[in-house]
């Protein structure tokens, strides 16, 4: 019994990371674009996340810290007070704004009191975060939000290229790729010594309170796990209710199938695929991250391939969440057995070469792939550039 | 003496992106040196350019043999372009191709002449049948080849390790045996005395200039264009796509396979047991998205990309990582990719000055 808690303990980190790259490929793959540059946005958010996650275990903070958390309040606080603006808005009538109606427009008076709450929070954040050192998990979210801001931002480049500048997607992702491991060591080698960036703590959870008590469940979900297994759980529901209940999820899916028609109905086609990329490259950031953390002690300007996983994650999971999270579940265990097959009683009387089972994996992938991909949906707009004068 | 001109000038269009990009691939390198070591970038630069011309003919001969592979993994990489498809798994068949290459030359005894020839066909075969097997379910079951065939490079990887370490392994060292003499390529230290440079850019051009009969001159090239310009219209003209598809893989996994083999019949080089994917075949995607999927352009894109690559080593005295080299093509790479939208852009910008120009001469002039 122990060793099936272990081996679903091991399976949750590689899953984690698979979940959460996936759904991003997802948000983009439904708006129509190929983001095979999952793995190189990976490496880039996961090399700065890391470095960031290694100046926050130092407590009286560097200038260079205190400016990464800086960012970190203000862009956290500033997705707080969107949210907070559009549940307003739900919740004011447009009478209320009529205060505002002689000098501002509803839209801009919504602007200026997102903004005013934004700094005030980033403040008061910033000077919370600044004084205190922080506790161990908020650093690894800290750490995951830096990776994701830069994973965005980096996937911002691929994105222009392939909706606005119309370049080939598969193209422009690859010099992301490229670009991101030469830039990490570059860089890394530039300002220390090795091109590896080592962090001390671990993140790793030995007992949720009150929660592990729970008899079978307890030991499965909530010994020996990470936080972001939980995050990635959460990203899951909030991904699926986003694509299949708003307004937003139902645009998106419309613009991966059928881009000319949505136009026709007035959505703009380039902002949303734009919308939904940057989105993807904030969560392959995360997943970056979140993938140096819980399965090594430094970053060495490697993922694993856990990008490209995530691609083959996602057309096994059909391009839906629910499968999605299944297939990860799957690749996770197949990657699990491949690693610690020694554990495990019944593989290690085989006394098959250590090489066959590092290559499980991949095999099953393939094997699984070539059965699943006959009957796939793959959004119909996939891959295909958007140009509003073609037909 | 008017056609030489169109010629000429058709020549010069074709091959603009690629100027473009690559000027735009250095200055993006000018300017991540200047922000780390102004002082000596500008030298460094000239040193990159210079590439493999520093080291006078040794330099040039060690340029050439690197070129070798990076060509033909580039013409792989190519060659499935142009039947639509991406092969991003030249590494996997390399490293197959590499493999029998060194089984047969450290096993098998055969007579001088002969013996580097079979280990190098029956490499190519190997890296062959690699590519078949993306090509295969692709045609079969419509599994998406770039996602099998990067699986393909992890297969390979690990299986490589394993066939070395029962097959040909030289426990003191935790590599490869060395290759039998007879089993090496001809060399051309004559004429690059120092250096590794052996036949295999001869074949390497020899090969691009095949590729580039296939491609353009008979019927299967037209096909596999054909299918890679659209898949339904070929199959309503009564092409078998099916097939092309599987051809286009193969024909792409023998360049690969042929490259490992080119790369590895050398005495002295061998492969180490650490988990390593040649990274040659990613430099292949770059070769022949700079050549602009042509392979002919592949052919001198490996030139340029192997010389600069040199040019990396020889940087380093100015303490520059030679990473910066896999930027600068990045970023040529990206550059190609928008190369369309950017001509675009520069061609209204350019009229646009054009049009100031002569106004303020009109002004000038009143």
């Amino acid at each position: 019994m122990d060793i099936l808690y272990q081996l679903v303990q091991n399976t949750y980190v590689s899953m984690t990371v698979l979940l959460v790259v996936a759904l991003g490929g997802l948000l983009a793959e439904r708006s129509g674009v190929t983001n095979i540059a999952l793995e190189g946005i990976m490496i880039l958010g996961a090399f700065i996340g890391v470095w960031a996650i290694q100046g926050l275990e130092v407590f009286p903070y560097s200038p260079l810290t205190k400016i990464v958390i800086m960012i970190v309040s203000l862009s956290f606080s500033a997705v707080l007070a969107w949210g907070l603006s559009l549940f307003t808005k739900r919740l004011f009538k447009k009478e209320t704004y009529d205060i505002f109606k002689k000098t501002l427009t509803r839209k801009r008076a919504m602007f200026f009191i997102s903004i005013i709450i934004t700094v005030v929070l980033a403040t008061l954040f910033f000077v919370w975060l600044v004084n205190t050192k922080v506790h161990i998990q908020l650093i690894l979210i800290m750490g995951m939000m830096i990776g994701g801001l830069v994973g965005g931002l980096y996937a911002m480049i691929h994105a222009h290229a392939s909706i606005y500048m119309k370049a080939n997607q598969i193209i422009s992702a690859t010099a992301l790729n490229l670009f991101a491991p030469a830039f990490a060591i570059f860089t890394a080698r530039f300002i220390q010594q090795g091109q590896q960036v080592p962090f001390r703590s671990t993140f790793l959870i030995q007992e949720v309170p009150i929660l592990s008590q729970i008899p079978i469940l307890g030991n499965l979900l909530f010994t020996r796990v990470y936080l972001s297994f939980f995050i990635g759980l959460a990203l899951l529901v909030i991904i699926s209710i986003i694509l299949f209940k708003t307004k937003f999820g139902l645009r998106l899916r419309a613009c991966g199938e059928n881009p000319h028609a949505a136009d026709s109905l007035g959505i703009n086609i380039y902002r949303l695929r734009f919308i939904a990329v940057t989105l993807s490259g904030v969560f392959a950031g995360m997943g970056g991250v979140i993938f140096v953390v819980t399965t090594s002690t430094e970053f060495n300007v490697t993922v694993a391939g856990f990008g490209f996983l995530a691609i083959a994650v996602l057309i096994f999971g059909n391009w839906r969440p629910s499968r999605i999270v299944l297939a990860a579940l799957f690749f996770g265990f197949m990657r699990t057995i491949g690693s610690s097959y020694s554990i495990i009683p019944f593989l290690r009387d085989l006394g098959l070469p250590r090489e066959f089972y590092n290559m499980i994996p991949y095999i099953a992938t393939i094997v699984i792939l070539a059965f699943f991909s006959k009957n796939s949906r793959a959004p119909k707009a996939l891959g295909q550039v958007y140009d509003q004068g073609k037909r | 003496m008017v056609r030489t001109k169109k010629i000429l000038s058709g020549f010069y269009n074709t091959i603009k992106p690629s100027l473009i990009a690559v000027a735009f691939g250095l200055l993006a390198g000018l300017i991540i040196m200047l922000i780390f070591n102004p002082g000596e970038a500008f030298q460094a630069l000239f040193t990159l350019l210079i590439g493999g011309f520093n080291g006078g003919l040794t330099g040039i001969g060690n340029m050439l043999y690197q070129a070798a592979p990076i060509i033909l993994t580039g013409l792989a990489v190519a060659f499935a372009f142009k039947t639509g498809l991406f092969n991003i798994g030249a590494s996997g068949q390399m490293m197959m191709g590499a493999y029998v290459a060194i089984h047969i030359g450290v096993r098998m005894e055969l007579p001088g002449g002969l013996h580097w020839i079979v280990a190098m066909i029956l490499g190519m075969l190997a890296g062959g049948i690699w590519g078949l097997i993306p090509g295969l379910l692709k045609a079969i079951s419509n599994v998406n080849e770039v996602i099998v065939s990067i699986m393909m490079n992890y297969i390979a990887g690990h299986w490589l390790i394993y066939l070395i370490r029962t097959n040909v392994f030289n426990g003191s060292y935790s590599r490869s045996l060395n290759i039998l003499p007879s089993a090496q390529l001809p060399m051309l230290t004559s004429i690059f005395p120092g250096s590794t440079a052996n036949i295999g850019i001869l074949i390497a051009i020899g090969v691009a200039i095949i590729a580039h009969i296939i491609v353009h001159k008979t019927t299967l090239g037209y096909q596999l264009r054909a299918s890679g310009f659209s898949m339904d219209g070929s199959k309503y003209a009564g092409m078998n796509t099916k097939a092309n598809i599987i051809t286009a893989m193969t024909i792409s996994g023998l360049f690969a396979g042929l490259a490992g083999a080119l790369a590895y019949l050398v005495v002295g080089k061998t492969i180490g047991t650490a988990f390593n994917i040649f990274p040659e075949g990613f430099d292949g995607i770059s070769v022949a998205l700079l050549g602009l999927g042509e392979p002919l352009g592949a052919l001198f894109a490996g030139l340029f990309l192997s010389n600069i690559r040199m040019g990396g080593f020889y940087m380093q005295i100015y303490g520059f990582v030679p990473q910066i080299i896999d930027m600068i093509i990045a970023v040529i790479i990206y550059i190609t990719a928008v190369s369309i939208a950017l001509q675009a852009a520069l061609r209204i910008y350019g009229d646009r000055f054009k049009a100031w120009f002569k106004n303020r001469k009109l002004k000038e002039d009143v």
